[in-house]
């Protein structure tokens, strides 16, 4: 199949808090690397619209899961880094925890379909 | 590096896009600078594969996602931008230094307001609580420290000062000097017009001196509306306080009533004026005027007041009953037609052509002047049979100023509804006539006292 995965909007927003708290656990980062660095963990597969990132920053930083520093980047332009906080990891443990529920539910359906009936390639893709 | 190759066009562009994103309400600037790096840094990223600047920067707009569910996102994180907010005290740049200046209008006003209620308390403890004195010097008591706000904050000239603080000892003098007749009518009706003329030294004060510029005028009308619903509000909180306060204090057996009356009301009512007064000046850039709201509501009910009452008046038959009473209440109603008229104006964009509205106000205008003109005609009448008093005067002098300010308003309308009128004219024609009401006022303050003999 295809590179390109359109995954479901409702996915993607469940999603995006644990992908940008893992992303900030690693180090502090700004928006459009923390965009680039969900599309590279992703393969590509996973393209947010770029303009309901910092919304969402916003609501985490007011929530106390990151701080926000107004910085500035090699260029000189204003540039906003977002740090996690003690607050975010805890955040990031239950989101895991909540995820891998989901995700060892979810690994137990495709192994009973895969008994049933013969996995195509598109699931694949998934994997 | 090649940005500088390729600068200018992305920089307009960037531009555009940075205009269009900002008139978003929900969105920040701050917001708006912070996904301006995103696009500026995914335009070089793109530019990197080899995409021309046009390409790179549709793609990367296109990225951002579509402005109104973006706007929305923002919205629904932060409901309070939809909501002006009203800063009293306006934040500093950075750190702490200027909290001096900050602080230092808010502490003049308070300083003002509790001057205003003290003076007035005093003036309570001197004249009585019920006199005829307190009533003709109520304005003299509270007034001037609104205009010693304006000529604090204008920065009004000495000479500004001099002028003002002249004619207010004159008004004095006048209101307390006259041998008014005990229950004499004079006395009632200069008691009644001396705020008019203070008001007219507070609006010299709130102009900065510069009282014949016609915008400082429209500006002074636009305030005083304002200050109105302020006032209103206010008092609206303060009364809704008070209830409850007086319901707890009575719980533990306290009557409350007799502290209200001899402190909180006293020292309340005037301040209350003074911070409304500067509440309005802060809020000037960040709140919706109200008063040109109300205009738009009452407007049409009243053109349907006044039509609904004609026919009535017509019907009635014996109009050489009309008394004094009517007279007045027909000065009310053109003060309320007059100040819908002003503040529709105060507030209307002087380029946009004339629309329905104008012409719901020259209808307005011109059922306020024929009901008016019946009045006016059985009125005369009236004082040919029966003689003059100075009631009778003050009130049909009042309605005359009233009528020809509304007969050239209607007329100006009119022409502007046409097209014959620059909307300029209109506008002029209002706050030109402005002191008119002064002067009336003041003629009634001074001269009715001494040609009706004090009576």
């Amino acid at each position: 199949m295809g590179v390109h995965v359109h995954v479901d909007k409702d996915l993607v927003a469940a999603s995006a808090t644990p992908l940008v708290l893992g992303i900030l656990a690693d180090g502090e980062s700004y928006g459009y690397a923390i965009a680039k660095r969900v599309s590279d963990l992703s393969g590509g597969r996973l393209q947010w619209t770029d303009g309901m990132l910092y919304p969402l920053l916003h609501r985490l930083e007011r929530n106390g899961l990151v701080e926000a520093s107004w910085g500035s980047s090699s260029t000189g332009r204003r540039r906003k880094h977002y740090a996690i906080t003690a607050a975010g990891r805890a955040a990031l443990v239950e989101r895991r925890r909540q995820w891998d529920v989901v995700a060892d539910a979810l690994q137990e359906v495709w192994r009973d379909l895969r008994t049933v009936e013969v996995p195509s390639p598109a699931v694949e893709g998934w994997a | 590096m090649d940005a500088q190759a390729h600068g200018a066009p992305i920089e307009a562009q960037v531009d555009q896009w940075r205009r269009y994103v900002a008139r978003r309400r929900a969105i920040a600037p701050s917001d708006v600078d912070e996904m301006e790096d995103h696009l500026r840094a995914q335009v070089d990223d793109l530019r990197e594969t080899g995409l021309d600047d046009d390409e790179a920067f549709l793609v990367a707009v296109k990225r951002m996602g579509r402005l109104d569910e973006v706007s929305r996102e923002f919205a629904r994180e932060h409901s309070e931008r939809l909501w002006k907010q009203l800063v009293l005290v306006p934040e500093g740049d950075l750190g702490t230094e200027r909290t001096g200046p900050r602080w230092r209008e808010l502490g003049v006003v308070l300083a003002l307001a509790l001057g205003a209620g003290l003076t007035v308390k005093g003036g309570i403890a001197v004249l009585g609580p019920d006199s005829m004195a307190l009533l003709r010097n109520s304005s003299l008591l509270v007034l001037p420290f609104l205009g010693a706000y304006f000529a604090w904050k204008r920065r009004l000239p000495v000479r500004g000062v001099v002028v003002l603080v002249a004619v207010f000892a004159l008004l004095a003098v006048v209101l307390n000097g006259f041998p008014f007749v005990p229950g004499g009518s004079t006395e009632v009706l200069a008691a009644l017009h001396a705020p008019v003329v203070l008001w007219v030294l507070v609006g010299v004060a709130y102009v900065g001196g510069r009282w014949r510029s016609h915008d400082g005028r429209m500006d002074f009308v636009r305030f005083t509306g304002e200050l109105v619903v302020y006032y209103a509000l206010l008092a609206l909180g303060g009364g809704v306080l008070t209830v409850l306060a007086g319901a707890l204090f009575a719980l533990v057996g306290t009557d409350l009533e007799p502290v209200l009356e001899a402190w909180i009301f006293p020292l309340c009512v005037p301040g209350a004026l003074i911070v409304a007064a500067w509440l309005v000046e802060a809020k000037k850039d960040v709140v919706e005027n109200i008063a040109p709201v109300l205009t738009r509501v009452f407007t049409p009910l009243t053109i349907l007041l006044l039509v609904s009452v004609l026919p009535l008046l017509a019907g009635a038959g014996g109009l050489t009953d009309v008394d004094r009473e009517l007279l007045i209440l027909m000065d009310a109603i053109l003060v309320l037609v007059l100040c819908l008229l002003l503040y529709s104006i105060s507030a209307r964009d002087p380029l946009a052509p004339p629309g329905l509205f104008d012409v719901l106000q020259v209808v307005l205008v011109v059922a306020a002047i024929v009901v008016d003109g019946v009045m006016l005609a059985a009125m005369l009448t009236r004082i040919a049979e029966f003689g003059v008093s100075p009631n009778k005067v003050a009130a049909l002098g009042l309605n005359l100023v009233l009528f020809a300010h509304l007969l050239r308003a209607a007329w100006l309308g009119l022409g502007f509804v046409r097209r014959r009128v620059p909307f300029g004219a209109v506008e002029r024609w209002q706050t030109g006539y402005l002191p008119a009401y002064g002067l009336w006022a003041a003629v009634v303050v001074v001269a009715f006292p001494l040609v009706f003999r004090f009576v």
